[in-house]
Formats: C-alpha cells, sequence, structure tokens
C-alpha cells in the first residue's frame, strides 16, 4: 500500500536555513547540509527546500548549493525558489533533485507548467500555492513573492489549471498559519483536495504529530509538510532537529486510517 | 567497480555517496572507456520517456552500454533508466533500447478507485516474487519511494522479479539476463535502497 508522506520543508535564506511566522520574521535553524544529514540519520519520507530569496531578489537558483544538497540527500528532494525557465527546470533535475516547485513563475506564465512537464515529465512538476484570505469576504487567493504580491487568482480554480497543464503535485501552504503551530487549515485543503485529482501536499500550522493525524484521519494519503514542527522544541522554540521514528510514524498512520 | 552512468539525468553522486559508505568500488562514469573497464553499471534516471533516449545518445555512450551488455555484465537500470530498457512507451515517441521485452505503459486512471492518484509518488510496498538475489533481506516488509505515472509490463512474467500494488499489481522490478531494471530509486530509500544496492554490487 502507498504510504501518506511526512515532510519537512526547509527555507533557505543568506545561505542559512531559517523558520518564519506568517511568512515573517525568519529564525536562523541551522546549516542546510547539517540539516540534511540530521534528517538522513532520521530517515524522512522526503524534503522540500524552498529558497525563499531567490524569486524575491530576481536572482538565479543556487545551482551549486541544489548540487549539494542533492547529493547529500538519502530521501527524495523537492527544490522551489526562483525557477522561471523550462531550462532551470531541467538543469536543476539533472543535478539530481527528484523535484522541482513552480510558484509566481507558473501564475505569471501558466503554460511554464506544461513545458517543463514535456522536457522532465509531470512527476517531477510541483506547483506551490503560498494561499491566504485577501479581503474581508474571507475569499482566498494565491500570494507570491513571500505573501507580499496577489496575484487576482483563486486557489481552486488556479489549482485546477496547473492539473491541467500537466503538474504532478500540488503543494498548498496556508500563509495565515505558517509558524503559528495552530494546527493545518482543513477548510482550505478540502476546497483543493476535491478539484484536483493530483497528489496533495500541505503545510503552514502543523504543530503537533497529532496535527499529521488529523489531517491523515481525513484525507487519507496525503503529504503532511511542516517546518516549525520539526525545526524547534517547546515553547520557547529552541532549534532541535526532530522527526518521528519508523515506528512512531507506522503508529500514527495506522491510528489515523483505522 | 561500479560504473554509474552519467548521462545528464538522475542522481548519479547519491549512488556515488551510497556505495562510498559502504566501502564498495564505485564511480560516476561519463566516457566509453570507463564503462567498459566496470563489471557492474548503473543506468539512473528521473525524468520523461523521450528526454532520457535524446540525453542518451547525445552523451555518446549508448554503443558502449551495449557493448556491456553484450558482454554480459550485470546493468540496473532506475527509474526512467528501467523504463528505457523496454521497447516503447505510451510516454514518448522515441524507440527504447529493447533490451527487455516489453512496453511501458500508462496506468489507467479510469479504472482508479478515488484515493489512487496519479502520479504514484510516495512510499509504497515492493514484494519480490522470484528468489532474486538483487532483494536478498528485503523479502519482507520493505519499501521504496515511486515517483511515476508509467508502468514496465514485461512481455514475459517470468522477467518480473517484484510487484507493488498501486490499484492492481504491477512489475516494480524486472530482469532478463544480465539486464535488470526497477522502477522505484534506491538511491532515495533509505536503508532499503542501501540494501537493494549492496544486493547489486555482489549480485
Amino acid at each position: 500500500m502507498l504510504h501518506p508522506r511526512i515532510i519537512p520543508c526547509l527555507l533557505v535564506q543568506n545561505g542559512g536555513l531559517v523558520k518564519t511566522v506568517q511568512f515573517a520574521d525568519p529564525k536562523y535553524v541551522g546549516d542546510p547540509i547539517n540539516t540534511v544529514r540530521i534528517f538522513n540519520e532520521k530517515e524522512v519520507d522526503e524534503l522540500i527546500v524552498l529558497d525563499i530569496d531567490a524569486t524575491v531578489q530576481g536572482v538565479e537558483p543556487d545551482y551549486g548549493r541544489i548540487r549539494n544538497l542533492a547529493a547529500e540527500c538519502r530521501m527524495p528532494l523537492c527544490y522551489g525558489g526562483g525557477v522561471k525557465t523550462v531550462e532551470q527546470v531541467e538543469r536543476i533535475i539533472s543535478l539530481g533533485v527528484e523535484k522541482v516547485a513552480l510558484s509566481a513563475a507558473a501564475v505569471a506564465d501558466p503554460s511554464l507548467v506544461e513545458r517543463a512537464a514535456e522536457v522532465v515529465g509531470s512527476q517531477s512538476i510541483v506547483v506551490v500555492l503560498d494561499v491566504k484570505k485577501s479581503d474581508w469576504r474571507g475569499k482566498y487567493e494565491v500570494f507570491t513573492h513571500n505573501a507580499t504580491k496577489k496575484s487576482g487568482r483563486d486557489p481552486v480554480e488556479f489549482a485546477r489549471e496547473m492539473a491541467a497543464q500537466g503538474a504532478g503535485e500540488i503543494v498548498i501552504n496556508a500563509i495565515h498559519r505558517d509558524g503559528t503551530m495552530k494546527g493545518y487549515d482543513l477548510e482550505l485543503i478540502h476546497e483543493i483536495r476535491e478539484a484536483v485529482s493530483l497528489p496533495l501536499t500541505v503545510m503552514g500550522g502543523a504543530g503537533s504529530l497529532k496535527d499529521i493525524a488529523a489531517l491523515i484521519k481525513t484525507f487519507g494519503i496525503i503529504g503532511a509538510a511542516a517546518g516549525s514542527l520539526f525545526v524547534f522544541k517547546g515553547v520557547y522554540r529552541a532549534v532541535l532537529i526532530n522527526y518521528p521514528s519508523r515506528s512512531e510514524k507506522d503508529a500514527l498512520v495506522s491510528m489515523a486510517v483505522s | 567497480m561500479i560504473a554509474i552512468v552519467h548521462y545528464g539525468l538522475g542522481n548519479v553522486q547519491a549512488f556515488a555517496n551510497i556505495y562510498k559508505r559502504l566501502n564498495i568500488p564505485a564511480g560516476i562514469a561519463e566516457t566509453p572507456e570507463a564503462i567498459l573497464a566496470a563489471d557492474r553499471i548503473i543506468l539512473p534516471g528521473v525524468g520523461a520517456f523521450d528526454w532520457a533516449m535524446k540525453r542518451l545518445d547525445a552523451s555518446g555512450l549508448r554503443p558502449a552500454l551495449e557493448e556491456a551488455v553484450r558482454r554480459g555484465k550485470p546493468v540496473l537500470g532506475i527509474c526512467v533508466g528501467m523504463q528505457i530498457l523496454a521497447r516503447r512507451s505510451d510516454e514518448g515517441s522515441l524507440r527504447g533500447l529493447g533490451w527487455i521485452d516489453g512496453e511501458v505503459k500508462r496506468f489507467d486512471e479510469t479504472t482508479f478507485s478515488q484515493k489512487t492518484r496519479l502520479p504514484h509518488m510516495g512510499w509504497n510496498d515492493v514484494a519480490p516474487c522470484n528468489g532474486s538475489g538483487l532483494f536478498r533481506e528485503l523479502e519482507t516488509g520493505a519499501r521504496f519511494y515511486f515517483l511515476h505515472s508509467y508502468y514496465f509490463m514485461a512481455r514475459n512474467p517470468d522477467h518480473v522479479l517484484a510487484t507493488t500494488d498501486y490499484n492492481g499489481r504491477y512489475a516494480s522490478a524486472v530482469q532478463a539476463g544480465n539486464v535488470l531494471g526497477v522502477q522505484f530509486h534506491p538511491e532515495k530509500s533509505h536503508a532499503w535502497g542501501i540494501q537493494l544496492l549492496k544486493n547489486f554490487a555482489e549480485f
């Protein structure tokens, strides 16, 4: 049987790892390569690494860093940040990355997804939707550039379009829950889950393994991603890289699906 | 010595790192000489079928690989590196290598239950079915990482080494003579993957 995926998501800024709250107030949590080594030992299901400088500063992805990360990862790696062209996608995949995440560039030009999937295959193209409620009516909207730019796009309708363009996975990142550790936005996830039949990974708000169990109980096979949960410990948010053991994970999943 | 073929796709360094930790001699092969000097060969892969074939042809390494296969050296294809061992694929229009009789089919979404989605992405169980040495100490409970929408359909059922259930069982590992292929990514599958790569080295 296919197992739900539990995925640490790491943010890179100025060459170091940081964790944000609602996409702001980055706190330094460590060195990327060291952190990957710890996650190797903990046998994580998958890893997402997002360079949060690249798009905002308008710079190329740092291919040297990506190569080093991919070589170190003994688990599948999804890289995102500053990817705008098919050539960049191709280059990143050839460095040994399994999946490339597109976000602002897919909003600006949805056909990028189709063109990239044609070369590297749909299975390696991930679209990340940074989402929050944007107006007084409480309507969800897709944002880009670290949540500073409104796209005017409705996440459900945009997810459908990305699926039609040949995306292999949708990642929903709930901006308003990021770093809050108050649980996933199940309402938002439900809307997108209904709309598309692609694999779905969600992040923003996981504060405990119970939140992940609740997510799996509701949605079955899903990617449960988290930042704070796997890099902080305790109410004072002391940096401690952590992840459930294989038996803890299996117990959590079997509890959730029973 | 194991040659990890570097034709511009797949995570060659991840294989090299694992063999280094295992103290098994292996190197990244970028020349025909390096491939012919090796006694075992890994053909990695991530990406679409035609892209992989184009990259392989452009690398200039294909004649050396064909020669190695003729000489009976064990060759292990990974993911799309396994799929190109077939004659053709639903995913592309180029001909495959044809080293294992079979074709690559797209999973039929119309028969899927609601919970089954494409691509097949994540950790799934692999059940060895013919006692192959490739799955030594992986006989029960082994899980590997999958990322694909197309699967290998071997013409000869005896060529199937292991199966995986994704809305029905399909071949997740195949072998014809000295040519082997796995649909999953052993280089990204923690201890299970390391064991499989060790088995291939001792095969």
